[in-house]
């Protein structure tokens, strides 16, 4: 490519730049997809992702109703407006997906994540990290002289900025389970 | 005995898939065997409602598919064993993807308790196959295979139409179970069929203001069966306005019709891509802004307002913005337009809409297609234009394979109805076309049915000679031979300074001897003066014939508009095309 001297990002000439042409800013957005609970439906989504090129910066996923066979996906992805509403399209038209909903398009929602970080450190540093973890309500569920395993619950922000202060302090380890999200209101979107 | 108990029966998975298969009305299906599907086999050979055609190669089963079904409005069905018959099943499950064919592929897998054990011709199928199909399962209970297989065919058949492939282990296909007929579980995949009406009603509006108004219409039209084409036809004969189609719409309009434009795009007709370029109005039915139409995108059709019609949410906006999106099934959305638009008095600016055909007749009167047959050797558009001339008044299906003699054909070729032309359009699989001739032979078996070839794509199936001397299909191979990759030749010609790499055919087969080594007829010509009569005695011979016509060796197709360059930017001839592909038109192959 570099030989034909295309710019970097250049549209007119590629067919595999197009939805650039409608460029304009990235935004940040929460999908719940709601899918028949049936093998290898993960891998679909998972597979048009990185098929199509678009991103997944967090995904959940759990059934939600054993009986009538309902799993609950949570996907935020980053795009342009014009990609977000093509992923919306392309999740629709997997079979075994009965419904998409944009939380970030349909009104305000409610999203939360869960981490576990391991702290290990003595003295000042524990005493601090205990202290931090008490602001940020984050519970220990496990402890040892020289250790603590936190759980926080919370935006990721939110667990973003503990883990920030928990690094000088010790972090050994951290597991996050990624975005859960539901629309706020009495309403129920599927 | 209760209805319900006489409906479901106990029997072997095996019997289940040719009772789900009666069930579905199959009377042809395609396939080659193996270890994994020996029981299917095995149950095959003890009836007779279906016929299996034994193909030479797993893909042509997969094509020969396609074919039928895009020449039946029918499904199309393949069987192959596991690991390397699936495998070797991709490419048509791909090529059935893009332009939308409805097939169900069976194929055998290792028995369920050896999955993952990498076992004797075990491949991950249903991986493999996830991104080429529409949908695809693997059935692990013997008592879920034949509704398992009921629902295969509608979510083939239903919403936008696509491959689908069902992967069977070799013990469910050994257990009894119980056999749950078609019909007695509604599916939960029910794509929606009607338009919005306030977007139809939007398009009545814009419609009768237009100025210069063109319909752009597509594979969906014939995805939506003949009432599609039948509204159509009375939508355009109602309004006056021009039609174009894509490669994959051709037919559904007649070529014969009085507001025919021919086909637009990369190798369109001159009056077509005007018209696209210029319009106020766009009117897209079951089309999808390929890239072989648009070029380069910001200057498609700078000025119009643009409608689409289509059964897939995806395909609106997703590669050009437009103005009216209507979602649904173009039967549907075309019966209830008309409706409205009728309903409203059926106007529209006749005066402006005159004045366009002026327009219209001006850009025609180039003659884009006009070439002059002089000299000794055959050029591939006078072979084509003896081909259309000589086989017209037959009952006739045209397939083709891929190349610059496919695209000749859509030029030269007229099709006056749908579902008669066979091509492949958005995967562009050389070796698509010989199997499919073969599919749509067995459909229409007193039809005269040619695939017309590039010598390198054909050799890509040629084993398929055996399928049709078998089976005594009279399929005629149409191959116009330069003995060059030609459409990769002419690429190399106007972008990579004539430098040839590896695009001619060294080492070509007798094609005479090669069709009397199958038992086949073989004719030879490469005399302008004596093609009629070659091609007559061609069209005349009973059984199935490679004809092998030598032609011109370095013709180049036009018109064409280079990739990177606008609809108003097309070349019509040699003369006009030095320098006109700037470097960056080469990187959108
Ligand atoms: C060498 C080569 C050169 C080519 N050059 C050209 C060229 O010059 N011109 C050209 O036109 N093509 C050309 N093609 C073909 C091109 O690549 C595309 O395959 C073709 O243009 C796509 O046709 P289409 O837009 O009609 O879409 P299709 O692939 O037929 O898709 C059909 C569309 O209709 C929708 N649809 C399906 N069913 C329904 C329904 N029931 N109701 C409503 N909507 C429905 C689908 O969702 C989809 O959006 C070329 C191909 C090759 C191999
Ligand atoms: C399976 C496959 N491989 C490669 C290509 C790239 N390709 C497109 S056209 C073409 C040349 C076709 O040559 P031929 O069949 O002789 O037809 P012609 O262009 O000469 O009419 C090639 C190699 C393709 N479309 N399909």
């Amino acid at each position: 490519m570099s030989a034909l001297k295309i710019k970097k990002g250049s549209t007119s000439h590629s067919a595999y730049n197009l939805r650039d042409t409608h460029s304009s800013v990235e935004e940040r957005h929460t999908l719940a997809i709601v899918v028949e609970n049936e093998p290898g439906v993960l891998a679909r989504v998972i597979g048009l992702f990185s098929g199509r090129g678009y991103n997944i910066e967090s995904l959940t996923v759990a059934e939600i109703d054993h009986s009538g066979h309902r799993s609950r996906m949570t996907i935020v992805t980053r795009g342009t407006p014009h990609v977000i509403d093509q992923i919306e399209a392309q999740l629709g038209r997997i079979v075994p997906v009965h419904e998409v909903i944009d939380l970030t398009a349909e009104g305000p929602a409610v999203e939360r994540e869960l981490g576990l970080f391991k702290v290990a450190g003595k003295g000042d540093a524990r005493v601090e990290a205990l202290r931090l973890a008490d602001i940020f309500r984050a519970n220990v569920v496990d402890s040892t002289l020289e250790s603590f395993v936190f759980e926080i619950t919370g935006t990721s922000e939110k667990i973003d900025a503990f883990a920030e202060l928990m690094r000088p302090l010790g972090l050994r380890e951290v597991a996050r389970t990624g975005v859960a999200a539901l629309s706020r209101g009495a309403a129920a979107k599927h | 005995m209760t209805r319900k108990m006489a409906e479901t029966r106990e029997m072997t998975g095996a019997q289940m898939v040719v009772q789900s298969l009666r069930d579905q009305g199959v009377t042809t299906i395609f396939g080659y065997p193996g270890g994994a599907v020996l029981p299917i086999y095995d149950e095959i050979f003890q009836q007779s409602d279906i016929q299996h055609i034994l193909v030479r190669h797993e893909q042509a089963a997969v094509h020969a598919a396609e074919g039928y079904a895009r020449s039946t409005g029918r499904p199309g069905v393949a069987l192959v064993t596991s690991g390397p018959g699936a495998t070797n099943a991709v490419t048509g499950l791909t090529d059935a993807l893009m332009d939308s064919i409805p097939i169900i592929v069976l194929t055998g897998q290792v028995p369920t308790f050896m999955i993952g054990s990498d076992a004797f011709q075990e491949a991950d199928t249903v991986g493999i196959t996830r991104p080429c199909t529409k949908h695809n399962w693997l059935v692990k209970e013997t008592d879920k295979l034949s509704a398992t297989i009921h629902e295969a065919f509608h979510v083939a058949t239903s919403g936008r139409p696509g491959p689908v492939l069902i992967d069977i282990p070799k013990d469910v296909q050994f257990a009894t179970g119980t056999y749950t007929p078609k019909g007695s579980r509604p599916s939960l995949y029910q794509p929606r069929l009607k338009g919005d009406a306030e977007a139809i009603a939007a398009l009545v509006k814009a419609m009768e203001k237009a100025k210069k108004p063109v319909f752009y219409t597509g594979g969906g039209v014939i995805n939506s069966g003949p009432a599609a084409s039948r509204l159509l036809r009375d939508l355009v004969a109602a309004t006056g306005f021009p039609i174009t189609s894509t490669l994959m719409g051709l037919g559904a309009y007649p070529a014969s019709g009085e507001n025919w434009l021919g086909m637009l795009g990369m190798h369109g007709l001159y009056e077509a891509n005007m018209a696209m370029h210029d319009c106020d109005l766009m009117i897209n039915i079951g089309a999808r802004f390929d890239d072989r139409i648009t070029g380069r995108i910001d200057a498609f059709s700078p000025r119009s307002k643009k409608a689409h019609i289509d059964i897939d949410a995806s395909s609106i906006n997703k590669v050009i913005r437009v103005d009216i999106p209507i979602l649904g099934d173009v039967a549907h959305v075309l019966e209830d337009l008309l409706a409205a638009w009728t309903a409203r008095g059926g106007v529209t600016d006749r005066e402006a809409v005159a004045r366009w055909w002026d327009q219209i007749r001006d850009w025609r009167a180039i003659d884009c297609l006009r070439f002059e047959q002089s000299g000794p050797v055959i050029r591939p558009q006078y072979a084509l234009s003896r081909l259309e001339v000589l086989t017209k008044a037959h009952d006739r299906y045209i397939c083709t394979e891929v190349g610059q003699h496919q695209m000749w054909a859509a030029q030269y070729l007229g099709f006056d109805a749908p579902n008669r032309w066979m091509t492949s359009g958005g995967l562009g699989t050389m070796g698509y076309g010989f199997p499919a001739s073969i599919g749509v032979q067995l459909a229409h078996p007193d039809a005269l049915v040619i695939n017309v070839a590039g010598e390198a794509s054909w050799l890509m199936n040629m084993q398929e000679m055996g399928t049709a001397v078998q089976y005594r299909l009279p399929v005629k191979q149409f191959i116009l031979n330069n003995e060059r990759l030609g459409m990769v030749r002419q690429w190399q010609e106007l972008l990579h300074g004539e430098r040839y790499s590896h695009s001619w055919s060294e080492s070509l087969p007798d094609f005479v001897k090669l069709a009397e080594a199958f038992g086949a007829k073989g004719i030879r010509c490469s005399d302008p003066e004596t093609l009629d009569d070659a091609i007559m005695e061609m069209i005349t011979h009973p059984g199935p014939v490679i004809f092998d016509c030598l032609v011109a060796k370095h013709e180049n197709c036009f018109p064409m508009i280079p990739s990177g360059k606008a609809h108003n930017e097309m070349l019509l001839g040699e003369a006009s095309t030095k320098g006109a592909i700037g470097a960056g038109g080469a990187v959108m192959v």
